[in-house]
């Protein structure tokens, strides 16, 4: 098994086991080699790579969105048919906003309770906190296309919210967005998670997004897909911009690019 | 600007058309006069207005069959690719079939005219509504999919809440074109039936306006066929904006 940051040694059942899973395509293409990796409850486990190492599919596979071509997975020990009982809810954020366009705000931040059958003015209540906390309060009337592409995603971390999930899924969520969105939304996210005590999985190619999020990040390589190394980032919680400026900082980015760098230097050998 | 530019010209055309068939003494069994297609617009009121009547009927039925069947098959359609692959072809059999070849076979087989009429319109109308909803209804963003899928939606959720929306701005392209579809269907299968003897609609009226020269009512019966095709679209265009208005980029005013 894979290391486990002493914080969260404790006789606590992991969210996730990812059991030697991989993935080979029908048509032979390897997307990721055998991982194994336990994601124990209160991390911010990264997923950092470049493009084409598998981070999407893994994050896939523990979304039960695709399923292992080899090995298993497991959800609070449990296979993933148990996944939405109470204390095992599961959320995705996607690369962009998805949002439903024709709805509102808050309609598209209920989508996930509506779905659930549950009742209209518990929902409502429930989506008005959500937007609250992501601080979209006052644009609950508002359609999709009148928000900015980080606000849009904001109401998608809303609609993500609003099941109370103890495991929050992101894939590259702040990507499309230039760098002064991203750094207020991941500055907010941290808050978030922290204020929460959220469990989240989350995908990025960019190192000090992955350094100012993580407790651990797990560095990835391409060709074939694969898990490189695992850091864990030692700085304590809350955190705040002012943690961009420092040494161990820096040091953190400068060891994840090294890990990348050997593994791009290797590249096109067939490990 | 957006109605002012348009009108003008169609009435700058009205000018010259009625200058032209004065300045050089066209007989008005050749080309009429606007001011003579008017006169004889409210002299013959009473038969074409019967017989406008007739024509919207068929083509408001048809266009209603259309919707209705159309509609029907792009869910059969989109419940599996099977099913499209292999019926697909015979929707498109029916498109390229110019209906004036097939209509005798209609009107012999159906005995009741209307109803001939009905099948023929129909036959004209159904395949931009088959074709745009099975696309729409196809037009999905997968993530979405992949979040009513996380969430454990049915089947039936998310056909209400996903596909159906998703395909609506499809669906009114869809609407557009089959509405003036509808209406050529229906006049081109009074042609068909007219020279039978069986109809009265306003196909009719020209056949029998041509056969007796009186040109200014084949103008004026010709008149009322286009306003109906534009007043159709406009009624297309006005349920699009009511629907997809609030949300759909085609239908929301660009922030200068």
């Amino acid at each position: 098994m894979a290391a486990v940051p002493a914080s969260a040694v404790e006789a606590r059942v992991p969210v996730v086991e990812v059991l030697s899973a991989d993935k080979v395509y029908a048509n032979g293409t390897r997307a990721l080699n055998p991982v194994e990796l336990a994601i124990w409850p209160g991390e911010f486990v990264t997923l950092l790579g470049p493009s084409g190492c598998g981070k999407s599919t893994l994050l896939k596979m523990i979304a039960n969105l695709i399923a292992p071509s080899e090995g298993r997975l497991l959800w609070w020990r449990h296979g993933f048919e148990r996944v939405g009982e109470a204390g095992k809810q599961l959320v995705m954020v996607f690369q962009d906003a998805t949002l439903m366009p024709w709805a509102r705000v808050q309609a598209n931040a209920r989508l996930p309770l509506d779905l659930r059958k549950i009742n209209r003015v518990a929902a409502n209540s429930r989506v008005e906190e959500a937007l609250a906390l992501v601080g979209l309060t006052g644009f609950e009337r508002h359609y999709p296309r009148q928000l900015s592409g980080g606000m849009q995603m904001r109401a998608s971390i809303a609609r993500a919210l609003v099941t109370d999930p103890n495991l929050l899924l992101m894939d590259e969520p702040f990507g499309a967005l230039d760098e002064i969105t991203r750094n207020r939304l991941d500055a907010d996210l941290i808050q978030l998670w922290w204020k929460k005590k959220l469990t989240v999985v989350f995908v990025t190619h960019s190192i000090y997004e992955a350094v100012f999020l993580s407790t651990r990040v797990i560095v990835m390589a391409a060709r074939p897909g694969r898990v490189l190394a695992e850091v864990t980032i030692d700085e304590p919680h809350p955190r705040t911009d002012a943690f961009r400026v420092t040494q161990k900082f820096a040091a953190y980015a400068k060891q994840l690019s090294e890990h990348l760098a050997k593994a791009s230097s290797l590249g096109g050998e067939q490990l | 600007m957006r109605w002012a530019a348009p009108v003008a010209v169609g009435l700058i055309a009205i000018v010259v058309w009625h200058t032209l068939v004065k300045a050089f003494n066209v007989p008005h069994y050749l080309v009429p006069s606007p001011a003579l297609v008017v006169q004889t617009l409210i002299a013959d009121w009473g038969l074409l207005f019967g017989s406008l009547l007739v024509t919207l009927k068929i083509t408001f039925g048809a266009f209603f069959m259309a919707v209705l069947v159309g509609t029907v098959v792009a869910f059969l359609f989109v419940q599996s690719r099977w099913v499209e692959v292999s019926f697909f072809p015979y929707a498109v059999l029916l498109q390229v079939t110019p209906i004036v070849a097939i209509a005798p076979l209609i009107i012999i087989w159906v005995r009741n005219p209307t109803a001939a009429l009905l099948v023929c319109a129909t036959i004209v109308a159904l395949f931009p509504i088959i074709s745009n909803t099975t696309l729409g209804l196809r037009s999905v963003n997968p993530a979405l999919i992949d979040l009513f899928r996380m969430n454990k939606a049915s089947r039936w959720q998310t056909l209400m809440r996903l596909r159906i929306p998703s395909a609506a701005p499809y669906f009114f392209g869809g609407l557009r074109i089959s509405s003036g579809l509808a209406l050529i269907g229906a006049v081109v299968a009074e042609f068909v039936a007219g020279t039978g003897g069986t109809s009265a609609g306003l196909a009719y009226q020209i056949l029998q306006a041509g056969f007796s020269i009186n040109i200014p009512r084949l103008f004026a019966a010709l008149f009322l066929i286009t306003v109906t095709g534009v007043a159709l679209f406009l009624l297309m265009v006005f349920l699009s904006k009511l629907a997809l208005g609030s949300w759909h980029e085609s239908e929301v005013k660009q922030e200068a």
